[in-house]
């Protein structure tokens, strides 16, 4: 290789001004592109769902109609998976990837460019809907037909976004994939990759196998809508059932592919902390490829209520508890870490540990609402809100805020305010529970999910949720105030290493790293 | 969330997490899931229980653990870091223990989910059929059947900005006008399915939920042990009623369950009766009002303003203020591909026809026209 007469110096003059982020091909501004995206779709998403702990602060309609809050729960719902927390990990590999395998970009820098500036334009066109005769979708973000289908005009705006969505997403992840099977430094084996890259290569095969399945659910629904088929119309002759197997199909791989990039993030977090290395690397990369494999068939067990035939129901719980078998080895190889470790406090690490707690508790009640007999009480109860906030905003978001503080002083050379992160990480931890441990009293005493209103027992559980909602959604007012101070180069200047026990290619670089991270391979230890 | 509704929940969280863990459904349904009337809601909480002390040990093991590391394995006190990193054996084991757990936790789950399917030798059978919003009862074999709406005070107290305290209505939300009937001890079978979009059925005293589904027919079973009476929800998001559709079940000993028969059969011959004779102007009027409120104002309002872009304003609208016949077809039939349903399995003839004749004279409309049940009865031929 070294006889052909490559130009030895890739760096250009930076691009300046706006077409620097609107052309730009570089994995860090697209990284960064996709961090700031997501994040003003937290607080979209956010705003939304502050509307409705408004609405449920006390029993009877004070705010909005049935009808618009349905809208909320459904845009909160869309905005927060595949506009907040979804690019937010997309953001992160862009970022973290190159840099950890010793790449100088991602493989493919102009399919990276295409597959985020698609969001905007998805995400305009889904939010534009609520400006609309008739309002946004407000059939659930599971668009179950026949009700999705009484959507008006905001209908081919939500299918079309949705599609948008899912070509970013597919994209992302072919570039993640080709990046790290071809791009690696020599002696970077596949054994030596950092857990956040295998965690992510095994998310994007994901994304490539459930996203199209996705996109051919509402590609079906949009021809139901205005085409004349009938493939959920029992009246037609097709079946409503059949679209939640298609959609569940993609649906249950999607949950692990907002929380494997997690996985991945604790796992770099945790041993940097403790000084020590990861416990089990072999086993933790074994449990996320079974969890993954998992994934794919246990779909039906958020459908348990549907009525299928026995041996289906038996089939879909005895898989679902399973997943409770890697998911608990990933945990107690967590905790083998910190043992006997040199551990230290920063923001980064109390994220990480109470990712480790609460996402436990969120697996707790997903083993509790895999058992199907049990689950025929839980179901489309507040029991099942609780459950996947618990995994997705304590599990998935903290993990992604984790990963933001312990990153940052790389990114902008500037280390964060460590009293605002450590008050920003309390005030979270608290009202974050507050916000979704009485969600499980309310779903076990029969409050269903999805209401605008509530029976009046409800009302005192409910009026805590909605507190802790409001204190958690406003402390996240001081993450941006601590991250836009170190974007704009006030703080300690960071060192390379930044953390006394952080290891790997990434911590080698400079703080901020060079526009391109390697121009020369680096040398794998 | 039976006859004894909850009392006040405002205890300490000590409190709480003590009566959580005595397990007891004493402190009220607002913390822990009923045990319900039912052998198999009793299986259901039993299995609860199970998974949760489970999840419990587990948790005090786990976190005991991460909290023993985090306060003696800190640097600030000292602690050197080790460098081990990898042992096979102990994960084996941490591999297999779980694993044993599962299948604890599967058997009693299995045996569960085996008598829940066993719908055979039913004594009687019922069809429930979702609609937005209300659940149709009928009782196949006897004969009787009607509609079950919320009670009119809930109806009236969920309007937004209503003035009315939700604290103030009795089973605010959880009350019906017409409640389910059925007899204790007898093996009751019941059939699901739903006329528009997808509901699904729960009563937590009963044990399970399950889905109402166009186009299905599914099937559930109680028998249950207790006279009372039974409360839930839908729980399918269904529309914009979803909240407002609540399902009451009033379990009765045999004979009072004869009697209620004999008075319902009695009461659908009277109904036949009205719809035969000539209403007056004033009597269809004020029932009109009735269904509307009932029937109609969730979507339409109470003012007949509609919600731009979702649901069509009566005031004024094409339909009501053209023929009669277009009026009575769009009642009865619905429109297709849109939220605005069928009404003729919902209503009965003069429910039908007092609706219209409302709707054409109410809100400035003044069609001045009258439609008489015996044009409905008409219409459905």
């Amino acid at each position: 290789m070294t006889e052909i007469a490559l130009p030895q110096h890739h760096e250009h003059e930076h691009p300046r001004g706006i077409t620097r982020w609107l052309f730009t091909t570089n994995h860090k501004d697209i990284g960064t592109l996709y961090l700031l995206f997501a994040v003003s779709m937290l607080f979209i998403g956010g705003s939304f769902a502050m509307v409705v702990r408004a609405e449920l602060f006390q029993p009877g309609l004070q705010f909005v109609n049935p009808h618009f809050f349905n809208q909320m729960t459904t845009m909160h719902a869309l905005v927060m998976i595949f506009g907040a927390v979804m690019p937010a990990f997309v953001g992160l590999a862009n970022w973290m990837i190159p840099m950890m395998i010793g790449a100088p970009d991602m493989a493919l820098p102009r399919l990276n460019n295409w597959s985020f500036w698609l969001l905007p334009f998805a995400f305009t066109l889904l939010l534009s809907t609520l400006f609309m005769p008739g309002g946004a979708p407000a059939g659930g973000w599971t668009m179950y037909p026949p009700l999705v289908l009484q959507t008006g005009m905001a209908f081919p705006f939500l299918i079309f976004a949705v599609h948008l969505m899912g070509i970013s997403s597919v994209m992302g992840a072919i570039n993640v994939i080709t990046t790290v099977f071809n791009m690696r430094a020599p002696g970077m084996s596949y054994t030596k990759l950092p857990l956040f890259v295998w965690t992510w290569v095994i998310t994007a095969f994901l994304l490539i196998a459930a996203m199209p399945v996705l996109a051919g659910a509402v590609t079906m629904l949009l021809t139901d809508k205005y085409f004349g088929t009938s493939f959920f119309n029992a009246a037609g002759g097709g079946d409503p059932v059949m679209f939640q197997h298609v959609f569940w199909f993609f649906g249950h791989p999607e949950v692990y592919i907002m929380i494997l990039p997690a996985f991945g993030i604790v796992s770099q977090i945790v041993p940097t902390f403790a000084r020590k290395p990861l416990f089990g690397y072999t086993s933790m990369i074994y449990a996320v490829a079974s969890i993954a494999f998992l994934s794919f068939i246990v779909w039906a067990h958020h459908m348990f209520t549907v009525g299928m035939p026995l041996a289906g129901e038996l089939f879909f719980m005895y898989s679902t508890v399973l997943i409770a078998v890697p998911t608990g080895v990933k945990v107690f190889n967590w905790i083998a870490t910190m043992w006997r470790g040199s551990m230290t406090f920063e923001t980064p690490m109390l994220w990480a540990l109470c990712f480790i707690i609460l996402f436990s508790i969120g697996g707790f009640s997903g083993l509790m609402l895999g058992l199907a007999p049990a689950d025929f009480q839980y179901q489309d109860t507040y029991f099942v809100v609780a459950h996947f906030h618990y995994v997705l905003v304590t599990g998935a978001v903290f993990a992604i805020i984790a990963g933001v503080y312990f990153w940052l002083p790389k990114w902008t050379g500037r280390m964060y305010d460590e009293r605002l992160g450590k008050l920003h990480f309390w005030l979270s931890a608290i009202s974050v529970n507050l916000l979704f441990f009485p969600q499980h009293f309310l779903g076990l005493a029969g409050m269903p999910r999805r209401i605008p209103d509530y029976a009046v027992q409800y009302a005192e559980w409910n009026m805590l949720s909605s507190i802790g909602a409001f204190i958690f959604g406003a402390s996240q007012l001081i993450f941006v105030y601590v991250v836009i101070r170190a974007m704009s180069g006030h703080g300690e200047q960071a060192t390379d290493q930044v953390w006394e026990g952080a290891h790997g290619l990434e911590w080698t670089l400079s703080s901020p790293p060079p526009y391109h991270s390697f121009n020369e391979p680096p040398k794998v230890p | 969330m039976g006859t004894k509704l909850p009392g006040k929940t405002r205890q300490s969280a000590a409190a709480l997490l003590c009566a959580l863990a005595a397990g007891t459904a004493s402190a009220g349904y607002a913390l822990n899931l009923t045990e319900g009337v039912t052998s198999i809601s009793r299986e259901a909480y039993r299995l609860h229980m199970l998974a949760l002390w489970v999840c419990v040990v587990i948790a005090i093991v786990v976190f005991g653990a991460m909290a023993w590391s985090i306060y003696h394995h800190r640097k600030s006190r000292g602690a050197v870091a080790a460098s081990f990193h990898d042992n096979t054996r102990v994960e084996i084991v941490w591999t297999i223990l779980p694993f044993l757990v599962l299948v604890g936790l599967a058997i009693p789950a299995t045996t569960a989910l085996i008598a829940m399917h066993d719908t055979s030798n039913a004594d009687l059978t019922i069809k429930i059929t979702g609609q937005q919003w209300s659940w149709r009862y009928d009782y196949l074999k006897e004969d009787i059947g009607f509609v079950s709406n919320l009670d009119e005070k809930s109806a009236a107290a969920a309007k937004l900005g209503s003035g009315v305290d939700p604290r103030s209505v009795e089973h605010y939300l959880l009350n019906v006008d017409k409640p389910l009937v059925v007899p204790v001890g007898k093996k009751v079978r019941f059939l699901l399915n739903a006329s528009d979009v997808i509901h699904s059925w729960w009563l937590p005293d009963l044990g399970f939920k399950k889905d109402a589904i166009p186009g299905f027919v599914n099937e559930i079973w109680a028998r249950i042990e207790k006279p009372g009476i039974y409360r839930g929800q839908c729980t399918e998001l269904c529309g914009v009623g979803h909240g407002f559709m609540p399902i009451v079940l009033i379990a009765m000993n045999e004979p009072d369950y004869q009697a209620w028969l004999t008075a319902q059969r009695e009461a659908v011959a009277k109904a036949k009766a009205g719809v035969d004779r000539v209403w007056t102007k004033e009597e269809l009027l004020a029932k009109g009002e009735e269904v509307y409120a009932k029937t109609c104002a969730a979507c339409h309002l109470p003012g007949g303003e509609g919600i731009p872009g979702a649901f069509k304003a009566l005031k004024g609208s094409t339909i009501v203020k053209g023929p009669v016949a277009d009026h009575i077809d769009r009642v009865m039939n619905g429109k297709p591909g849109t939220a605005m349903p069928s009404f003729a399995a919902q209503l009965d003839d003069a429910d039908i026809a007092a609706v219209i004749t409302h709707e054409r004279n109410a809100w400035g409309n003044n069609m001045g026209d009258l439609v008489q049940p015996a044009q409905i009865k008409a219409a459905r031929k």
